[in-house]
């Protein structure tokens, strides 16, 4: 047989479908049998659907399987090594190096996930082979002004959700004349569904450290803060291995580039608070508070962290920047929108024939996303809305599918950008149990400063939760609309503030569905209880 | 960063710009927010979560305001005001939106307000009305039932929080202990102490600062609790009787009887904010021990024929004895006392010559009264032979910094030291013995200064420290000396400074060349490294890493210092030491800077100021100046004043034990306590003819007394108090003195015209006066700092001295343009060692000073039911290497022993102190720490004893 590498993809996805067992029982077999072939651990490609992935190269192309359980090795390696039948239709994913014969890989445009599957990401080598910390030398031969530049110019925005121009952050930061300056790495990444972070670390993370550095070198910080869940053990413990192979590198330590200057970064867990993805709770986290959100201004740009100038980015943005250096601004503007460069990774989920991590240009639309990534709903059901963003977000309905991935248009729609959470719903979905859903987890999840989001999203769920129950009183859809105006108004972070962002656009495109709810006590998808909560008590 | 204190303040330049609040221009400072703008402009922005002197929150949400050009409502209380700002405060929008926020706060608060203590003082209830919220438009559901009265200070009873937070905020902004802070999540939410354990597992410091900030009643005083409502009781601000530090306290009435204390906003020196002494100890007055009548010792009684009962007074020490028990007395009335203790003094008199009198004033009385008690020793008997306590804690500051400057008190104001860049604390456990100052410390290092502690304790403020340097006890000179070393090294000094102000520089640049850090690294046990550190950053005033930004230049650095300094038998040159270290960088004279003794008891300052010391009158004027002494004589309308300085507290006892002096008057003062070498003093006490002890309660030195006279205590007489930063406040009677206790002033009144008549010198001195604005006029006239002082200026404000004309503002910061003396003058110090170092037989170093809850002797605190639960009886820290070698066991007992004598306590195992160190706090009469010190080794110039250096050994007790 030809020799050949086989790369598992053992990612927390990977893993939890069983790639660990796959993994051993490959590992037995192909030194029982003395087959010629090299076993390779990978992060995730992102077709979760499919998991366990192994990928076969043989030199001559390259086939992706899946899934690949522990039972499915043996035939694997049979047909490889000619001895056996061929591996069953269902568990050949693809047989193009381009997957174009997979529209949900296909269809994609890999930028900052593109090592994500691909190499070891325990190894410092694979990384430097595929042109890493190449961008780092040549942003450090450029005048951190023009690196500040092509940020700018690169149209390249904060991928946390808010959509901030990344340039001009860094440029703030430039400007601020108070030493130390620090750069954090914002990956607490708490949307439920949401997994666009943990892929990308577990899978390449030394992307996101070179796009750090990049950010240290633009904004002149001189140390650094990965504010990671600790709930993403592999993630954690990939970044710390990368941060001590930078060290070897010379990139990270107490002598950069042999400079003479000190730069370190320090993984800071998190501990289980979504509010912790707010900035200005992450920093009073890092600082050893209580993570709860300060007022806005100031900045983190120019009062961060220890009131000093502090660059906070999501790890995405991170990880955009070394393909900017490398490619140029133009070329990862010319990508996306005339508003906003690049491409956005998505946690594709839900009612979804297809699900996993997908990353597309700015500018593709929802219904691309949908039916030719996503293959549409699930069975074949009616779409009814796709939720965007997570419990901060908003629907977006079957009428607005045409809607372009773009902060300003989906914002236009009432839903967000967000950070990448894309929970699909269909015809046998309630959204007013879905709202209910996600306004439960934020008002769980609120840090309890400010009175609009601690009790007025509180009194927004007993509403739902009434409403759900069929025990909705009358006046209460217009207690709930101005609940949702003064908790949206009043809140003092973004969490409060778009708390309510689940219950408005399903109140603004499914109407019928709550005057069901409250007026008539009857759930149209047969999904809430409404029995007076009987059994909820 | 947003702003913080009043606008006005921070004005500079005339380069006042505007906002336009509702139409109305108010100015504004740099860094100034809305709110604050606004609030001191006149215009009140609704708001529950913000106080003036905590950083903004914006957790409340009412003080949303409508910005032109901002799309949304934003907090006034966090907004930074910008030239040409327009903002609406009033609105139906902003109404609207404020009226829903208050109907979420009501919907999960309790509504029965007639019944709530809080009513009438409640700000949500008041914000409730006035939107027009009585009742919430969501169910109510009152969830946080958690009621906590897990101690004797206040209570926490959760269903009234709004979570406003700003307990939390004061808890870590000026008190520094972070004992609270939120728990849980979302509609779960609380305060809470570390796992809602009792606060006394916290690091709670029970100063009721949250108490003070709670908008509702959430957080109430125990003494508080079924006692009506706040608007039926009385209130009355007078001045704290405890430490120097002169908090206003502001005590609630009902009939008469004290509910509780509180701060009140603008206070001049605590603002709103009090300890644990000042907000809870005032029970003391109520106690069942207090003296009501004068009384007379059996033994004496029986001679005088009073009694007919014979008695004999037995030789056991008040030390041992469990209770304070004036069974060896006989009550008498006023008449009888003074006319016994008058014939006494008088006989002694005339037998023995005016110089075999002695008196003890008392810091803990007024102005008033301990100018009227010198002036009866000076004038009335003839002696200079008066002194105080200041002689054990600050005589060597008045001699050293006299010398150094021209006048030994604080150069700067307390509410400067916020201010600061730099903070140099030695010698000083600030955070227990001044806790108000120690929140200034902590508010200075929370805005970014740079903290630097040299101590060989691991004090509270460590906790904040920038640099932390432990000398071996007694080695802190070398520390001193090598600081100036590296600072002319380093060529940080100012020259300007030295060259215009100064004089005696070359001779300190000469002895300080001989003190590099490497040589006070091996004597002190500080590193080389961090005493050069610590040079530079007090030298250049370098705040700390992480601190708000200042302009470029030396930035100020001011020195706190205490007894750890001065209880030593080199304090004088130690306290020079400082003055010279702040001489040669100019932190002096400007604001929040200079050497800033911290003076202990309320009216210790006072005291001295008005001559309670022997060797000066009134005003630090020297006895033996014959212009002066002819001056004040005059005044007195006496012919001559006594000219030879008089006993030192120390040497009064030594000269009862040789019969030279056979009567002592004390008023206020507990020497059998507070004294060096107990055994000592009491075989002098017990050997005098006449001891006549005036005090509140029967002191351990009472019990050892002939007559005692029964004395009102602070909170039962007006005068004036001077604090350690040289301010004169009023005090105001709250409550009526027990029975027949008298105002001190009174009773020494009395007793001088008593006396007098005896020596038949009536027509003489002025005894009798009406009030004591009365007598403060007459102090004026003699003390040249207080002559422009009056109770008349004093009504609703206080003054500090230099006041030298009735309408002269008075003098917050010394030697401004030049030293009291001119020039300061460098004195280049030796550096010596403790007269006792430790040796085979004492291998340990004891050292002594106050705790937190307790004060002095404890006769008034360890009588505060709450301070008492907290700390109930006497304790020593010792290292875990000593306690190991000696077998002592943590909380278990353990014998100090010293060449003096021995005390038995318990031991607490700490790393507080190092190996080599035992700590022990003085307040306890079953285990005074005085019966270790020693009263042999006295600073050659102030006379001080060396009360924080003793060699001594620890032991298991044998019994258990």
């Amino acid at each position: 047989m030809r020799p050949a590498t086989l790369r598992v993809g053992m990612s927390t996805c990977g893993l939890a479908a069983g790639a660990g067992a796959a993994h051993r029982a490959l590992t037995r077999e192909i030194a029982l049998r003395e087959l010629p072939l090299r076993l390779e651990g990978t992060g995730c490609l992102g077709a979760c659907h499919r998991e366990p992935l192994v990928e076969v190269l043989d030199g001559a192309g390259a086939v992706l399987y899946g899934p690949i359980t522990e039972e499915a090795v043996g035939p694997l390696l049979d047909h490889l090594s000619g001895a056996g039948a061929p591996v069953p239709e269902d568990r050949v994913v693809s047989r193009r190096g381009d997957r174009s014969d997979y529209p949900f890989l296909g269809r994609q445009q890999k930028l900052t996930t593109q090592l994500c599957g691909v190499i070891d990401p325990h190894s410092l080598d694979a990384y430097l082979a595929h042109g890493g910390y190449e961008a780092l030398r040549q942003a450090r031969r450029t005048p951190p002004e023009q690196v500040v530049e092509a940020v700018k110019a690169s149209r390249l925005r904060g991928r946390g959700g808010a959509g901030f121009p990344t340039g001009a952050k860094w440029e703030i930061s430039r400007a601020q004349r108070r030493r130390p300056k620090y750069v954090v790495c914002n990956a607490d990444e708490g949307d439920p569904g949401a997994f666009m972070d943990r892929t990308l670390i577990e899978g390449d993370p030394h992307r996101v450290i070179e796009g750090m550095l990049i950010g240290a070198w633009a904004t002149g910080a001189t140390g650094a803060y990965v504010y990671i869940r600790a709930e993403y053990p592999l993630a954690v413990a990939a970044l710390q291995e990368a941060i001590g192979q930078a060290r070897e590198l010379g990139v990270v330590g107490r002598d950069v580039f042999g400079t003479g200057t000190p730069f370190e970064i320090v993984v800071k867990e998190g501990a289980g608070a979504f509010v912790c993805g707010e900035e200005t709770a992450l920093m009073r986290s890092i600082e050893g508070h209580r993570g709860m959100p300060t007022m806005r201004p100031p900045y983190p740009s120019e009062h961060g962290l220890w009131g000093h100038p502090t660059t906070i980015n999501n790890v995405e943005t991170f990880a955009a920047v070394p393909s900017i250096m490398l490619e140029g601004p133009g070329w990862f503007a010319a990508m996306g929108t005339e508003r906003c460069g690049g491409t956005k990774a998505f946690a594709l989920a839900g009612a979804i024939e297809r699900s996993g991590l997908v990353e597309v240009p700015m500018g593709m639309t929802l219904r691309e996303m949908v039916y030719e990534i996503g293959g549409g709903c699930r069975g074949g059901r009616a779409f009814k809305a796709v939720q965007l963003g997570g419990p901060s977000g908003g629907c977006v309905p079957a009428g607005l599918l045409d809607t372009r991935i773009d902060y300003e248009d989906l914002r236009a729609t009432g839903a967000i950008m967000g950070s990448g959470g894309m929970v699909v719903a269909d015809e046998t979905n309630c959204m007013v149990d879905l709202a209910r859903f996600f306004l439960a987890f934020t008002q769980d999840e609120s840090c309890g400063k400010c009175v609009p989001c601690r009790v007025g999203a509180r009194k927004m769920l007993d509403l739902l939760t009434a409403a759900t129950q069929g025990r909705a009183a009358p006046g209460d859809l217009r207690r709930l609309e101005s609940l949702c105006r003064t908790v949206e108004a009043a809140s003092l972070c973004g969490l409060g503030q778009t708390a309510p962002n689940p219950v408005r656009t399903t109140l603004r495109y499914f109407p019928e569905e709550y005057a069901a709810h409250m007026e008539e006590r009857r759930c149209p998808a047969g999904v809430c209880p409404m029995s007076g909560g009987q059994e909820a008590a | 960063m947003p702003g913080r204190g009043m606008p006005h303040e921070r004005r500079a330049g005339g380069s006042v710009t505007t906002i336009t609040v509702d139409g109305r221009v108010v100015g504004f400072a740099p860094g100034a927010t809305v709110m604050e703008a606004a609030l001191a402009g006149g215009i009140d922005i609704p708001r529950l979560c913000h106080h003036p002197e905590l950083r903004p929150s914006g957790g409340c949400r009412l003080c949303l305001v409508e910005v032109e050009g901002m799309p949304k409502p934003v907090p006034a209380c966090g907004l930074a005001c910008r030239d040409g700002m327009v903002v609406a405060t009033v609105g139906d929008r902003l109404w609207a939106m404020r009226r829903e926020i208050i109907d979420l706060f009501v919907s999960e608060h309790p509504l029965a307000c007639s019944t709530c203590e809080a009513d009438g003082a409640c700000d949500l209830q008041r914000y409730a009305a006035a939107v027009g919220v009585t009742e919430s438009t969501h169910p109510t559901e009152v969830h946080r039932s958690l009621y906590q009265d897990d101690n004797p200070f206040f209570v926490r009873d959760h269903q009234y929080c709004i979570l406003c937070g700003k307990c939390v905020r004061v808890c870590d902004e000026v008190v520094g202990v972070n004992a609270i802070d939120f728990a849980g999540r979302g509609f779960e939410s609380h305060v809470a102490t570390p796992f809602d354990g009792d606060l006394i597992e916290s690091a709670c410091v029970f100063c009721g600062s949250c108490v003070q900030v709670c908008p509702t009643a959430a957080l109430r005083p125990v003494t508080r609790l079924r006692r009506g409502r706040e608007a039926e009781f009385a209130r009355v601000r007078t001045i704290c009787g405890y430490c120097g530090v002169g908090c206003g306290i502001e005590y609630a009435l009902a009939e008469g009887q004290i509910v509780y204390a509180a701060g009140y906003p603008g206070a001049p020196v605590n603002g709103e904010f009090l300890c644990a002494k000042g907000r809870s100890g005032w029970d003391f007055v109520s106690s069942p021990d207090r003296l009501t009548r004068p009384l007379v010792r059996r033994d004496l009684a029986y001679r005088a024929g009073l009694t007919t009962d014979p008695w004999e007074m037995p030789d056991t020490s008040p030390l041992g004895s469990r209770k304070a028990d004036t069974e060896a007395f006989l009550p008498v009335s006023w008449e009888v006392a003074l006319g016994l203790v008058a014939d006494r003094l008088a006989a002694v008199v005339t037998e023995h010559g005016p110089d075999a009198v002695a008196g003890l004033a008392s810091a803990r009385c007024t102005n008033e009264e301990n100018y009227l008690f010198q002036k009866l020793m000076r004038a009335g008997i003839g002696t200079n032979n008066v002194d105080h306590c200041a002689r054990l804690c600050h005589a060597s500051t008045v001699a050293g910094l006299g010398a150094a400057f021209g006048s030994g008190a604080m150069t700067n104001p307390i509410r400067e030291i916020r201010e600061a860049d730099c903070l140099l604390i030695t010698g000083s456990n600030t955070a227990e013995s001044h806790p108000v100052i120690g929140y200034e410390v902590v508010r200075a290092v929370k805005r970014g200064a740079s903290l630097v502690i040299i101590d060989p304790r691991r004090i509270p403020l460590v906790d904040h420290a920038t640099l932390w340097l432990q000398p071996r006890p007694g080695m802190d000179v070398f520390v001193f000396l090598a600081m100036m070393h590296v600072i002319l090294r380093g060529g940080w000094e100012d020259p300007a400074f030295i060259a215009e102000r100064t004089e005696g520089f070359e001779a300190l640049a000469a002895a300080v060349r001989e003190h590099p850090p490497e040589v006070a690294a091996l004597a002190s046990g500080v590193p080389a490294a961090l005493i050069e550190e610590a040079a530079r950053v007090y030298a250049l005033g370098a705040r700390a890493a992480g601190g708000d930004e200042r302009p470029r230049g030396r930035g100020r650095s001011s020195i706190l210092y205490a007894m750890g300094i001065t209880q030593r038998s080199n304090g004088t040159d130690l306290v020079r030491a400082l003055a010279d270290l702040a001489m040669l960088c100019g932190h002096l004279g400007k604001p929040a800077t200079g050497v800033n003794p911290l003076r202990g008891q309320s009216n210790v300052q006072g005291a001295c100021d008005v001559g309670a010391l022997p060797n000066v009158l009134p005003g630090y004027q020297p006895v033996a100046d014959a212009e002066k002494r002819a001056a004040v004589a005059a005044a007195w309308g006496v012919s001559h004043l006594p000219e030879s300085p008089g006993l030192t507290v120390v040497e009064m006892m030594r000269a009862a034990t040789a019969g030279r002096v056979r009567a002592m008057y004390v008023m206020g003062e507990n020497p059998m306590i507070s004294d060096p070498n107990l055994t000592h003093v009491e075989e002098a006490l017990r050997s005098l003819d006449l001891l006549v002890v005036q005090d509140i309660f029967p002191s351990e030195t009472a019990l050892l007394a002939h007559v005692i006279l029964p004395a009102a205590s602070s909170l039962e007489k007006d005068g004036t108090f001077t604090n350690t930063e040289r301010r004169v406040q009023l005090l105001a009677p709250v409550v009526p003195a027990p029975g027949q206790a008298r105002p001190d002033w009174e009773i020494v009144g009395r007793l001088a015209e008593a006396v007098a008549a005896r020596l038949g010198r009536e027509g003489g001195p002025r005894w009798r006066f009406g009030s004591t604005a009365d007598i403060m006029a007459e102090l004026g006239q003699v003390t040249p700092q207080y002559r422009g002082i009056g109770h008349e200026r004093l009504e609703g404000e206080s003054l500090v001295w230099p006041c030298p004309a009735p309408g002269h503002p008075g003098t917050p910061i010394l030697h401004t343009t030049a030293f009291t003396r001119g020039r300061g003058l460098f004195h280049p110090v030796r550096a010596a060692l403790p007269a006792e170092q430790p040796d085979d037989e004492y291998p340990l170093i004891l050292t002594t000073g106050r705790i937190l809850v307790h004060y002095h002797s404890g006769t008034m605190t360890r009588r505060s039911e709450s301070l008492a639960w907290r700390e109930p009886r006497g304790f020593a820290e010792v290292n875990a290497a000593d306690a190991a070698t000696a077998g002592v066991l943590d909380g278990k007992p353990m014998i100090i022993r010293s060449r003096r004598g021995e005390v038995r306590t318990q031991a607490r195992v700490t790393d507080r102190v190092p190996p080599g160190v035992v700590f022990l706090s003085f307040h306890w009469k079953e285990g005074a720490a005085n019966l270790l010190t020693s009263d042999e080794s006295l600073d050659p110039v102030a006379k001080i004893p060396e009360l924080k250096v003793s060699a001594v050994r620890i032991e298991r007790p044998a019994r258990p």
